[in-house]
């Protein structure tokens, strides 16, 4: 696996930054182009994955376009080890490329429009929500029920920015405090400028094949030691039952006893940082607390290094980059944990989890990542 | 520049065979609602069956009175149609008859909006073929 360049690339396509993520991922593994018969990737185009293949110059019998939004890649990789377990291919290339910064120049993504004012989506489309609204009816819902504090979710920007100071790719790195977490400007009540995400170029890739192959390459493999994914809604933040229950409450569970460990045995967490409510959300419904209480699981540093469960070790999607759909980097961040590789390592890292979300808080992909096989 | 930082107009539903009964009640400023010929659940945007029990459904007029589930307030969004709106409330509204809508709460200052307060439909032309319900407190 590895990540391409980040956070800023105005010289580089789309296609060039799954072009260099896909050459650092083979190097790593000590494979090539040659060595590929799947491939999988996810974009904002119809026949995405077919486009990449003929445009890396390849061509698998093993094709993978599942949109799942930024949880795309726990999914892309959970079919890739179904497909390579069941022999239809023995190795799958995976893939991810943006230059969404680039495009937009602009840093961050409120998102005028989330939706066609037409057919369902007509029925969310035509009150000026933005993408971040969305994500702020579910914290301000949250803090409703549970009395959760802005300055709690301001601890999960802390965390990652923590993190971030030692990453010397990542888009912000100068330490931050709550603080300045409540004194930054509101962009959608109660969320403020730093309880979101940055808005990044980048892109990232991983090699998933047979545990025999595997063990002839020449970094330590990583074991998949179960995965699932789920869904509560698609682009209608009206059609989530429970604003305070993410698809992780599915995927999650289901995931963790595929894999047959608890959030308990998990050494460091990867999880998708869109807005801090999504790291809060994911916690309580991934099992590391009950519902209700990621409020107060945040608070004294446990996501940081040194804590009881670091967190996006990276910087996160609130520092370090945030392309669009950022699964892919959880799954490299937690892969690096694994072989002892990260910038601000865990030590003896045994469990990592790559938990993606997607859409407006509409998907979620669950991946148990291990040191060791089932 | 300056043509580019002119309001545009708000984005009217563009409806079609399954939404148009909505719609065409909007215009006339009634807040309809499908309900099912079996279960009696309502239910909207509009399905092909109840998604209850599976049954048929119709269309009603809804009572028009609700409870915010939640809100946010809208500060930034460089959209022409809703950024002269600045600061705008969106909401999502629980309809006494069940399904939960998007809004926006309009005749109430954002800061006194409240999960749980009583608000109640009006319809707002957004073209000269389509309104759009929004709710004001009671």
């Amino acid at each position: 696996m590895a990540t391409s360049d980040y956070p800023n690339l105005p010289h580089l396509s789309e296609h060039q930054v799954h072009g260099q993520a896909a050459e650092r991922a083979l190097a790593d593994a000590g494979l090539e182009f040659g060595d590929v018969d799947g491939f999988a990737t996810a974009g904002n185009f119809p026949m995405y994955a077919v486009g990449v293949c003929e445009y890396l110059g390849l061509r698998p019998h093993y094709v993978d376009d599942t949109m799942f939004g930024g949880s795309s890649f726990e999914v892309l990789v959970e079919h890739a080890a179904t497909a390579v377990e069941a022999g239809v291919c023995e190795t799958v290339l995976v893939t991810y490329g943006s230059v969404q910064l680039s495009a937009m120049g602009r840093k961050l993504g409120t998102g005028g429009g989330v939706g066609a004012p037409s057919g369902p989506m007509a029925f969310d489309a035509l009150w000026g929500n933005t993408l971040v609204g969305n994500y702020a009816l579910a914290a301000q819902r949250h803090m409703h029920e549970f009395g959760t504090k802005s300055e709690q979710l301001a601890e999960v920007a802390v965390a990652m920015r923590t993190h971030a100071t030692k990453n010397p790719q990542a888009q912000y790195s100068d330490p931050i405090t709550v603080d300045d977490v409540l004194s930054s400007r509101m962009i959608a009540d109660p969320l403020h400028l730093l309880d979101c995400c940055v808005i990044s170029d980048g892109g990232a890739a991983c090699v998933v094949t047979t545990e025999e192959r595997a063990r002839d390459l020449q970094k330590t493999p990583v074991y998949v030691l179960g995965a699932a994914h789920a869904l509560t809604h698609h682009m209608n933040i009206s059609e989530m039952p429970d604003l305070t229950v993410t698809a992780a409450a599915q995927s999650g569970p289901l995931a963790f006893r595929r894999a047959g460990v608890t959030p308990a045995d998990v050494d460091t967490l990867q999880v998708y940082d869109s807005f801090t409510i999504t790291v809060v959300l994911s916690l309580e419904d991934l099992g590391f607390c009950e519902k209700g209480d990621g409020g107060s699981f945040v608070e004294g540093g446990r996501l940081q290094i040194g804590g009881d469960l670091p967190s996006n070790t990276d910087g996160g999607g609130l520092s370090a980059c945030h392309p669009g759909m950022r699964g892919m980097f959880l799954i490299v961040e937690a892969v690096r944990q694994l072989r002892g590789e990260s910038i601000n390592q865990v030590p003896d890292a045994k469990v990592a989890v790559a938990h993606g979300t997607g859409g407006m808080l509409s998907t979620g992909a669950t991946l148990v990542l291990g040191t060791e096989g089932r | 520049m300056s043509e580019r930082r002119e309001p545009k107009p708000r984005p009217a539903p563009i409806a079609d065979p399954e939404t148009e009964p909505f719609w065409s009640a909007a215009r006339e400023g009634r807040l309809t609602v499908q309900r099912c010929t079996v279960c009696g659940a309502a239910q909207l945007y509009p399905r092909w069956r109840c998604l209850r029990c599976r049954g048929q459904v119709e269309w009603v007029d809804a009572g028009g009175g609700g409870t915010v589930y939640s809100f946010t307030v809208i500060r930034q969004n460089f959209s022409r149609s809703f950024r002269h709106l600045i600061p705008y409330v969106v909401a999502l509204v629980d309809l006494d008859e069940g399904p939960r809508v998007m809004t926006n709460l309009v005749g109430v200052e954002p800061d006194d909006v409240r999960i749980g307060m009583r608000v109640r439909v009006r319809f707002e032309p957004v073209s000269e073929e389509a309104s759009i319900p929004l709710f004001e407190p009671t």
